[in-house]
């Protein structure tokens, strides 16, 4: 006999899942094209080509410090492949995956993590929110765009990214319950990779699942293989659609692993074994996925060949760009501070101004 | 026309906001239906309805990272924090992106959002109810700072705000609320963040201050009148950006300073004015700058109170010493 607090927490310690490890549909597949299908994988397979060669970048010298996605592309391309032009991201500095999805070019991303204000900058129609290194406090930005949207009648959606840790955060918890309190049309995402730079989850919560708080703010609560990109996409997509038509929040659990580091500056051999790598390592989503189209006719050995050629070439022409922008305009730093520039601003521009010009060629350049 | 408290002509600049633009909506905990602790949103939910005059939960991080989001999504979020010692569970959003959208994204979002703040001490509330934030953001790039002193500043300075490009903290002196009338137009008017006033013309002694102790230097002002002695009082009115032209050109004139705020001495705004004049008018000084300040201790309860808070005997101490120099 289940006890009553089983019967309310199942729903929310489920796994929703389309494909099993070795790529086979275990549950209803999401109604895609053909197209649409190749274009997903696609996407899996540039995101890794792109976060391994910042990975080396930044080993390299030519990066500052870079926080990698690696094992979370399902969750990158799930959460943001269904999205149109008008909704919004709020992502972490673990999402530029996403960001890109949503249209942020690659060389954005680049530049910010050289050390270039401007990676921040999307373009005119591109709604991606910068970065947030604070934890969890984009949750709230994303909260409260999408309650604009309500507020002036549109149906525009906002998603909020955020990790396991971010979940202690009371961030999180605010974010989740004005969203309900409004019922906004956001979705939280919480990518649950395991570890919060070295901590386990076990010691952020003693809940069962993170899915299961979205009982406590009376939302619903999914929980998602992370390395299943098509079951991403379908809890997406009812996310989605129950915020475009006026039916409020969405939390959403997506249980997943990273392969590096937290960033560049840690080691994760000191808190993680190399036997749990490699058990999620044998689930990886973007192999996962090339089963599933070569078993549906959809893919060939050669023209998987030619994609990760394809991308390797994509990646290697951004960062040629990126580092051929050399560094910012120096006096930038002091535009958009405000709209205008306010007298003790424009003092202090005119001295650096003046230093430079003194010291030309003295003042060390780097990046 | 009309003869208005501040308060009164607080809710006035909102009501003709929310008439004017209607992006403009109002946030906060208890502005809605009870309009707000102190009446400055009163009426406001009658009118404009749950969706513009919104009752939020009791959640300063959340109040100010939602509005955030709806900045960046195109409204004019007017948000209320309770009181001052409240800010602090919210400083996360306004130092580490409200200030900061508009640089890191190069101008690609923006997040216009007033923080409208019942501030300062004086009328002997509880703990973390009556203190002087202002320093800790006026070390903190990208937003804007405003206190006004007069009713009528208070409407035309708030309507300012909320037109601003930029995020504003209208610090709101809580013990001037109710503490007057004066004549306030009922229709729409904008006096410039950025500016000083000049509160009191005077020749010997130059007095920067802003916010309720506006009120202690003029009564100063007037006692050392009575000694011979002529005081300018300048309502500096906003803190960022300060009106460098308006501290230099009374310097010029008197030579001798005194700076006065309610907040605690060590690295107040006062320290930041006395800085400003040995950077621009040094040389016009005829006497050290003296600075009449709150104490380096945390705000005493309402029974020491009036302890703290500089009075205009303590303010007319510091013209008479740099009047005898």
């Amino acid at each position: 006999m289940a006890t009553r607090e089983e019967e309310l927490l199942a729903p929310y310690l489920q796994v929703r899942s389309v494909l099993g490890a070795d790529g086979t549909p275990v549950g209803p597949e999401p109604d895609l094209t053909p197209d649409q299908l190749r274009e997903i994988y696609r996407w899996m397979v540039f995101l890794r080509v792109h976060d391994q060669r910042l990975l080396t970048l930044q080993r390299q010298g030519r990066l500052g410090t870079f926080a990698p996605f690696s094992g979370q592309e399902a969750c990158q391309v799930g959460s943001a492949y269904l999205l149109e032009p008008k909704d919004w991201i709020f992502p972490t500095y673990r999402d530029h995956g996403a960001m890109m999805v949503h249209g942020l070019p690659e060389v954005n991303v680049i530049r910010y993590f050289m050390g270039d204000e401007w990676g921040s900058r999307a373009p005119d129609g591109v709604n991606v929110f910068p970065i947030s290194i604070p934890i969890a406090t984009q949750l709230n930005h994303a909260v409260g765009c999408a309650w604009a949207s309500k507020i002036k009648g549109e149906d525009a959606v906002a998603v909020g990214y955020v990790g396991d840790g971010g979940t202690s955060e009371g961030d999180f918890h605010e974010a989740l319950n004005f969203a309900s309190v409004f019922n906004v049309p956001a979705i939280i995402f919480v990518q649950n990779n395991r570890y919060a730079i070295s901590v386990p989850l076990h010691r952020q919560m003693k809940s069962r699942s993170i899915a299961q708080r979205a009982l406590a703010y009376d939302i619903p609560g999914v929980r998602v293989d992370g390395q299943d990109v098509l079951a991403v996409l379908s809890v997406f997509r009812e996310a989605i659609d129950r915020a475009r038509s006026g039916g409020g929040p969405t939390l959403i659990e997506a249980l997943t692993y990273r392969y590096g580091p937290h960033t560049t500056s840690d080691d994760p051999k000191r808190y993680r074994s190399q036997e749990e790598l490699e058990e999620w390592q044998a689930r990886d989503p973007i192999e996962r996925m090339r089963r599933y189209l070569v078993a549906k006719g959809l893919w060939t050995e050669k023209e998987d060949e030619d994609l990760w050629n394809w991308a390797r070439e994509q990646v290697a022409a951004a960062v040629a760009e990126a580092e051929a922008m050399g560094r910012p305009d120096p006096a930038g730093i002091f535009d958009y501070v405000y709209a205008e520039l306010p007298w003790h601003l424009r003092e202090q521009k005119e001295k650096l101004l003046a230093e430079l010009a003194r010291r030309q060629g003295e003042v060390k350049r780097h990046g | 026309m009309a003869r208005m408290t501040m308060v009164q002509a607080i809710n006035d600049a909102l009501r003709v906001a929310m008439r004017r633009d209607p992006r403009v909506v109002v946030m906060g905990e208890d502005v809605g239906v009870n309009g707000g602790v102190f009446r400055a949103t009163d009426g406001l939910y009658k009118e404009f309805g749950p969706d513009r005059v919104i009752d939020t939960p009791l959640a300063e991080a959340g109040i100010i990272g939602t509005a955030i989001g709806m900045a960046v999504n195109g409204l004019r979020p007017v948000a209320e924090i309770q009181f001052d010692g409240f800010l602090a569970p919210a400083h996360e959003h306004v130092v580490n992106h409200l200030a900061r959208i508009r640089w890191r994204s190069r101008g690609r979002f923006t997040a216009p959002v007033v923080i409208r703040i019942p501030s300062f001490g004086g009328i002997r509330a509880l703990e973390h109810h009556s203190e002087s934030i202002e320093a800790w953001y006026m070390n903190n790039p990208g937003l804007k700072i405003v206190v006004p002193s007069t009713a009528y500043d208070a409407k035309g300075l708030l309507l300012a705000a909320i037109e601003d490009p930029d995020p504003v903290l209208f610090l709101e002196p809580k013990r001037l609320y109710r503490a007057f009338r004066e004549e306030v137009p009922e229709d729409y008017y904008t006096v410039p963040i950025g500016k000083a006033r000049v509160a009191r013309e005077g020749r010997d002694v130059s007095l920067f201050t802003y916010g309720a102790m506006v009120h202690v230097a003029l009564e100063a002002a007037e006692k050392a009148a009575q000694e011979g002695i002529d005081v300018e009082v300048i309502d500096l009115r906003s803190l960022m950006p300060l009106d460098v032209e308006a501290i230099v050109a009374s310097v010029q004139k008197t030579g001798r300073v005194v700076v006065l705020n309610e907040a605690p001495r060590t690295a107040g705004a006062a320290a930041e004015i006395i800085a400003l004049i040995n950077d621009k008018a040094l040389l016009y000084l005829e006497a050290p700058v003296v600075r009449v300040t709150g104490f380096d201790v945390p705000m005493p309860y309402l029974l020491n109170e009036d302890l703290y808070l500089p009075d205009a005997e303590r303010v007319l101490e510091a013209i008479r010493e740099v009047r005898s120099y």
